[in-house]
Formats: C-alpha cells, sequence, structure tokens
C-alpha cells in the first residue's frame, strides 16, 4: 500500500503550530479517507439531500399514480415497490443520516471537543452508508423485482409472498443497522468522554442532549431490527417458522419485534429535532431557552416511554384487550412530556424580541404542524378509535405531519441555521424565504386533506381507489408535486451559499449563543485542539 | 474532567480502512445475498465468490487497520482520555449485541408462552385450535408443530452440561490470565490464555458434534419448527460469537507473547476479555431457557 498514514512525528508539531494544522487534504482521497468530523458531517448531509431527490421521485412517482383512479401510469406490484423503497429511504436515508450528519458538525463543536471520539470508525460508518443503499437500489431491477411489502416488512408479506430478491433487502438493512450502531457508539463516547473542562452535563447544548438520548435508543433498538430481518431471511430462505403459525411461529410476532424497534426508531427521527428547536428558537427570540432542565427530563421520558407503547401500531391483530387497553394509555402518556416541550418552546418566545429569519420560520412551523402530527397521534392512540383509522390515510397524513413537517422541517431548519458557520457566507434570505413559504402551502396541500380522505376510508398502499375519493387526491397529488418542485429551491440556496455570498460574523445570529459561534466562520477544519472556556 | 492539564486526544490523520471496509461490506451484503437466493433456487450463481472476496477485503482491512491502531498505540500515542473512549465504546458494542440476543430469546419467549398457548387455544383462540389444528398438543419442546412436523427435543444433561462447564471454566481462565497480566506475572498471563482458547476451541468442537447429533439421530433441524428454529438461531449466533471472541483472542495472545500489554495499559485485552465473558453469559442465558426450561 501507497497510501500514507498518520506519521506519529508530525504529530508532534501540531501543539506548535496551529495553521499549519489547518490545511485542508485536496482531491477525492480527502473525502474517502478522512477522520474529520467536519467532512464526514458534509458528506452524510450530501448523501441525505441526494437520498431525499430520490426518495422523493418515488413519491411522485406514487403520487401521479394516484392523480386519478384507475391505473394510469405504473403496475400495482411497481407502485409497492415505490411506497416500500420511499419509505426506506426517507427513513434510512434522508432522515436518520441527516441527523447524523448534523451530530457530526455539531456535537464537537458544541462541547469544545477536537474530533468525535473515535474518527476512522466514524467515516467507516458513513461510508458503508452508500453502499447499503446501492444494494438496496439494485434489487430494484432483479427479476421480480424489488422490495414490494412496505417499509415496514411485515411477514407473510416479506416471507411467503416477496420477490426472490429480498434477500438483497435483508443484508442491506444489516449495514444500515451497522452503520447507525457505529454513529450512536461514536455519539455517545464523544458526549460522555469528550466535553471540554467546564462542560458540565447540564451545561450542555440541548441538541446535544437529545442526540445522547437519540444515540442509546439507536444502541438498543437498531439490533433488534437485525435480529427481525434475520428471522425474514431464515422464514424466506432456509426454512423457518418463526412467522408461521403451521410451524408454531406467529406473524404477529413479526410486528411484535418489528415494532419493538420501529416504535423508538420514531422517536429516533425526532428527538434530535426537539433538539434543533431548541437551539433556533431562543436564538430568534433572543431569550434563554424555558425550561431547560425539564427539556432534558422530558426527552428522557420520552426515550423510555417509547420502550414501552410498540403495540399501538398493532391493535387490529387480536391482541387480548389488557394489552391494548395498556398500549394505549402508555402511549397517551407520551403526550405529557411532549407537551412540557411545546409549552416551553412557546413560553421561550413569550415576550421575546423575535425575528423571523429562514431558520426560525421554519423551527415555527415545525411547532405548530409537529403539534398537529402529534395530535393526531392521540386520537391513532384510542384504541376503539383506531379500528376505524388502522391502515387508511389517516395515518399516512400523521406519520407524515410528524415526518415531514417535523424531522424534515427541523433539518432544513438547521441547514439554514449553521450554513453560515458551515460555508462562511449567508444564505440568500429572499430566497429562504421563498423556499419556506412554498413548502409551507404546498406541505399542508399535500397532508392535510389526507385526513379527510383517510377518515373516510381510503386505505393505504393501495394504487387505486373508490372514485368519491378523486378530487381531494388530485388536489393532494398537486401537493406533492408543488412541494417537490419547492426542495429544488432549496438546491439553489445550497449551491449559491457554498459558492459566495455576504461574509458570515462569527456570531451569525445577534442572539445565538454557544461554543459554536465563538469559533471563525466558515468553521476552521480543526476545531479546540485545546478545550475552550467554559464561562 | 477535573485535571487541570488537558491531555491530547489523537485524532488520526487520513486513514484509507473505512472506505476498504465499505467496499468489504458491499462485497459481503451484496454477495451473501445472491448467495442466499443461488442456495434457495439451487442454481450456481457469482454470490458466492463475492462474499467470499468481501470476507478477504474484510480481513485485508483488519490487518491493516489493527497494525495501525497498534502501532499508535505501542508509540504511545493514546492517553488515558481515549483509552475511556475506547472502553466506552466497546461497553456500548457489547450492549448492542446484548440487544441482539434479546431479540432472538424475546421470540422465544413470545412462541413458547404466547403464541404456543393461543395454537392449543387458550385465551379467547378457542376457534383457532378447532378450526385450524384440532389435533395439536401445546407442549414445550415443540416437538411436534401444528402442521405436523415432528422432531425430539436437545435434553441438557450430556453435552450441553459439559459445554457450560467449559465456557464457564474458560472465563475464570480467562480472569486468572487477567490477573496475571495485572501483577506482571507474564507466565500465568500466557499460559492462562492459551488455556481459554483451547477450552473455546473445545466448546466449539463439542458444539460441532452436538449440531451432527442433533441433524442425524435426533432428526432435530432448523426447518423442525419453532423449537428447531430458535434453538438453531441461538445456539447458532451464540457459536458465530464465540469464533469470534477466540478469533479476537488469539490475537490477543500473539500481542502477549511478543510483550505487549503493561498493566496500566492493556485495553485490547481488556476489550477481549470482556467480549469473552458476554458470550459467557449469553450461554448461561442459553442453557437455562433453551435447554434446561
Amino acid at each position: 500500500m501507497s497510501v500514507v498514514i498518520t506519521e506519529p512525528n508530525d504529530h508532534e508539531q501540531h501543539d506548535h503550530d496551529h495553521d499549519h494544522h489547518d490545511h485542508k487534504p485536496s482531491g477525492i482521497t480527502r473525502w474517502l479517507y478522512t477522520t474529520n468530523h467536519k467532512d464526514i458531517g458534509t458528506m452524510y448531509l450530501v448523501f441525505a439531500l441526494v437520498m431525499f431527490f430520490i426518495g422523493g421521485t418515488m413519491a411522485m412517482v406514487i403520487r401521479l399514480e394516484l392523480f386519478q383512479p384507475g391505473m394510469q401510469f405504473v403496475e400495482p406490484h411497481f407502485f409497492n415497490q415505490m411506497t416500500t423503497v420511499h419509505g426506506l429511504i426517507m427513513v434510512f436515508g434522508a432522515v436518520m443520516p441527516a441527523f447524523t450528519g448534523l451530530a457530526n458538525w455539531m456535537i464537537p463543536m458544541m462541547i469544545g471537543a477536537p474530533d468525535m471520539a473515535l474518527p476512522r470508525m466514524n467515516n467507516w460508518s458513513f461510508w458503508i452508508l452508500p453502499f447499503a443503499f446501492l444494494i438496496l437500489l439494485l434489487s430494484l431491477f432483479m427479476p421480480g423485482g424489488g422490495p414490494s411489502f412496505g417499509w415496514t416488512f411485515y411477514a407473510p408479506l416479506s416471507t411467503t409472498y416477496s420477490s426472490d430478491s429480498t434477500a438483497l433487502f435483508v443484508f442491506s438493512v444489516h449495514i444500515m443497522g451497522i452503520s447507525s450502531i457505529m454513529g450512536a457508539i461514536n455519539v455517545i463516547v464523544t458526549i460522555w468522554n469528550m466535553r471540554a473542562p467546564g462542560m458540565t452535563w447540564m451545561k450542555m447544548p440541548l441538541f446535544v442532549w437529545t442526540w445522547f438520548i437519540t444515540a442509546f435508543l439507536l444502541i438498543m433498538v437498531m439490533p433488534v431490527l437485525a435480529g427481525v430481518v434475520t428471522m425474514v431471511l431464515t422464514d424466506k430462505y432456509f426454512g423457518t417458522s418463526f412467522f408461521d403459525a403451521a410451524g408454531g411461529g406467529d406473524p404477529v410476532l413479526f410486528q411484535h419485534i418489528f415494532w419493538f424497534f420501529g416504535h423508538p426508531e420514531v422517536y429516533i427521527m425526532i428527538l434530535p429535532a426537539f433538539g434543533i428547536v431548541s437551539a433556533i428558537i431562543p436564538t430568534f427570540a433572543r431569550k434563554k431557552l424555558f425550561g431547560y432542565a425539564s427539556m432534558v427530563y422530558a426527552t428522557a421520558s420520552i426515550a423510555i416511554l417509547s420502550f414501552l407503547v410498540w403495540a399501538h401500531h398493532m391493535f387490529t391483530t387480536g391482541m387480548p384487550v389488557f394489552a391494548t387497553l395498556f398500549f394505549m394509555y402508555a402511549t397517551m402518556l407520551i403526550a405529557v412530556p411532549t407537551g412540557v416541550k411545546v409549552f416551553n418552546w412557546v413560553a421561550t418566545m413569550w415576550r421575546g424580541a423575535m425575528t423571523f429569519e429562514v431558520p426560525m420560520m421554519f423551527a415555527l412551523a415545525f411547532i405548530v404542524l409537529f403539534t398537529i402530527g402529534g395530535f393526531s397521534g392521540l386520537m391513532l392512540a384510542i384504541t376503539p378509535a383506531d379500528f376505524q383509522y388502522h391502515d387508511t390515510y389517516f395515518v399516512v397524513a400523521h406519520f407524515h405531519y410528524v415526518l415531514v413537517t417535523g424531522a424534515i422541517f427541523s433539518i432544513v431548519a438547521a441547514v439554514y441555521y449553521w450554513l453560515p458557520k458551515w460555508t462562511g457566507n449567508m444564505y440568500d434570505e429572499t430566497l429562504g424565504q421563498w423556499h419556506f413559504w412554498c413548502s409551507l402551502i404546498s406541505v399542508n396541500m399535500l397532508f392535510f386533506p389526507m385526513h379527510f380522505v383517510g377518515l373516510a376510508g381510503m386505505p393505504r398502499r393501495i394504487p387505486d381507489y373508490a372514485l368519491q375519493f378523486a378530487d381531494f387526491n388530485a388536489f393532494i397529488s398537486i401537493g406533492g408535486f408543488l412541494f417537490g418542485l419547492s426542495q429544488l429551491i432549496f438546491v439553489w440556496v445550497l449551491i449559491k451559499c457554498a459558492r459566495g455570498g455576504v461574509k458570515a460574523t462569527d456570531q451569525v445570529w445577534e442572539g445565538a449563543e454557544g461554543l459554536e459561534w465563538e469559533v471563525p466562520s466558515p468553521a476552521p477544519y480543526h476545531t479546540f485542539e485545546t478545550p475552550p472556556v467554559i464561562k | 474532567m477535573t485535571t487541570k492539564t488537558y491531555e491530547k486526544y489523537y485524532v488520526p490523520a487520513q486513514s484509507p480502512w473505512p472506505i476498504v471496509g465499505a467496499i468489504a461490506l458491499f462485497f459481503i451484503a451484496f454477495g451473501a445475498g445472491h448467495f442466499v437466493i443461488d442456495i434457495s433456487k439451487q442454481q450456481s450463481g457469482f454470490g458466492g465468490y463475492l462474499l467470499l472476496a468481501g470476507f478477504a477485503i474484510l480481513v485485508f482491512m483488519l490487518v491493516g487497520w489493527f497494525r495501525n491502531v497498534i502501532d499508535e498505540s505501542m508509540s504511545g500515542l493514546y492517553s488515558n482520555q481515549m483509552d475511556r473512549s475506547f472502553r466506552q465504546g466497546m461497553s456500548w458494542f457489547i450492549v448492542s449485541e446484548v440487544m441482539f440476543f434479546m431479540a432472538f430469546f424475546g421470540a422465544l419467549f413470545y412462541g413458547r408462552m404466547i403464541a404456543m398457548q393461543w395454537l392449543g387455544g387458550s385465551s379467547n383462540n378457542a376457534m383457532t385450535f378447532e378450526l385450524l389444528w384440532p389435533n395439536f398438543e401445546p407442549v414445550w419442546p415443540l416437538v411436534k408443530t401444528p402442521g405436523g412436523i415432528e422432531t425430539q427435543a436437545m435434553p441438557w444433561t450430556g453435552l450441553p452440561l459439559i459445554n457450560t462447564a467449559i465456557l464457564v471454566i474458560s472465563s475464570i481462565t480467562l480472569h486468572f490470565a487477567h490477573t496475571g497480566l495485572e501483577q506482571q506475572k507474564r507466565g500465568q498471563l500466557k499460559l492462562m490464555l492459551l488455556l481459554t482458547l483451547l477450552l473455546g476451541a473445545t466448546f466449539l468442537g463439542l458444539q460441532v458434534y452436538e449440531y451432527i447429533h442433533a441433524y442425524r439421530d435426533l432428526g432435530l433441524r432448523l426447518d423442525s419448527g419453532f423449537y428447531g428454529n430458535t434453538f438453531f438461531l441461538l445456539t447458532g449466533f451464540h457459536g458465530l460469537h464465540v469464533t469470534l471472541g477466540a478469533i479476537i483472542l488469539l490475537f490477543v495472545f500473539f500481542r502477549v507473547l511478543k510483550g505487549h500489554f503493561t498493566p496500566e495499559k492493556h485495553f485490547a485485552f481488556q476489550a477481549a476479555a470482556w467480549y469473552w465473558h458476554f458470550v459467557d453469559v449469553v450461554w448461561i442465558c442459553l442453557f437455562v431457557i433453551v435447554y434446561i426450561l
């Protein structure tokens, strides 16, 4: 191997020569071989954006087919592959890597650490992700098609009735899991062990806290996902009967194991969003976050409760009544810590000196729209009501409100918020406002009517529908296309900002507080080689 | 965090190994997927070769990566703070492994305590029982599935009991190897480590023998219903972990022979030992839950 590996001697000089240390390696190997948390964060974010558009294209296919009743453009089997892979890509390829990218960029800077604790492993956990999705996307071109059983891959759809390529799906999920677990270990160790002197637990920014708790969720549930896909693999290919009653198993067992992973998973996709909003609201309200400690405890409570609510996805499976009651009440309990959070955000803004730059707009939209998603979640938590809502578009509306206007809006807000710190340039405020308003209007055109068609009984994951849903679906599809187009403005803003613009100050935002705003903009390649002083 | 002087945290410059490892995992996953599909269709394909290539690249990556890390460690680049990072990283990795096994133990619990009872008509499932398999007897071990596949249960006496003893003793010998390392008794360290390795190898050998016995004499197979499924997947994944643990210990043993590790600094030894103890604890749970109960 002709590759240059760290020479210990070289390292010794760095203590005396900081500027020398700041030169970036050039060429493709900078990205392939990097151990730098900022490079890795950037790669995660770019990858997430690319996957967001690939998954989004699939959503466009779905909305195109649903524009009119009847079958117009795609075969039902292909439609099912689109819904499945759209879900898988958005969950594992867009939202989770975007949050991991933000964690990589921001956590070391927020706690005054020189880098992530395990920098090489950090790079490994990123680079296996594109390969995992390459395998998943390649499986679409296999004979018989790719995964078509929904992103939840319920047995027996994923075992008895799935296409031959299911093994590729299984192994690609394994790799995604390995990536998430390594990323989570890195986050926990970094936060636990690399805080600058004086950065006590209760001084950590909430983004750090929420990610810390999220990382525990990841470590606890991603291996369970690995276990359940392994059982799907052996059931399909090696004759086991975990999910086959004839062999003593039970298809409902699949749902139990899957949702034991799946429910904490949805909090994995929202807790870091809480952290982002808790960073943005105080900045633009120019007030300290209201109820910092209660935010921390609320986050931890949500995380603990998330392990006790999984079967609320399964009310119609014929569980014993006692079990449905337990899961119903446990689920409703989650509204309490979540309500604490929403209250705290609103209380932070109370009598604040507010301005409404793009990150703040997305954060405000998050609070309102995520809360709508939370309320529809409460409706779904009511067991007898869920018998009606189950598997309808009401569920689709619910989880898109929490994932699109929740998780993705928070990610977009975070990108606008920290973009000047990353690039050194201010983004184009006018374009950003256009992006916000177009997204806000179109996303509500897209998802709000889904509540109504769902309550009226339109089932999800079906390529055709009864005629009375036609007008609503045409309207929804138009909203969908507009939302997709609006995201092109985002790409335009990003490229424009990366290429130049008004130079950002170190603090960037007038009301911003925290270590990341004390380093220059753009943030130097290596920050905090000697730990900063914490007030 | 209270120390006045801040230790230098070594951040390695660029490393080629992560991307090599990513390519290795790509070949392994893509190859394994095609290999499984090939087997199920009883056709020959390229999956197996890709899988082998993946493992070869993985071994190449591991050797290179660990060589770097060992060099850095031996040249004193790793501070105590980094040692803590490694230890915490390893601990949380083991927690994630525990959760992987929990998925299978959970499946076993559900299949035995809930699914089997319901198939036998308990709770509100009387009609399930009457209409689907009225001749089904819900007794554990599930030696006759509702669909009619018959098998025999693996008794816990005999080989499994011996294997339990072997693995528990190996944990004890490993503990004495550790005390040997801490008290600078290199002879004890080498001897006890070697003993641990031999016990591990014996365990694996006996486990293979048990599998042959199960398939040939008992008719207990991976596909013989829920009992066989959980038996083979739990003991099989445990066996894989023992194999991995033994390989790690083997490398630690070579490093011991080269004179590596000091009483103060021996993260690699510690990590291997933790992993071995974890595998041991999993076995004890397995022995009680899968074999005895």
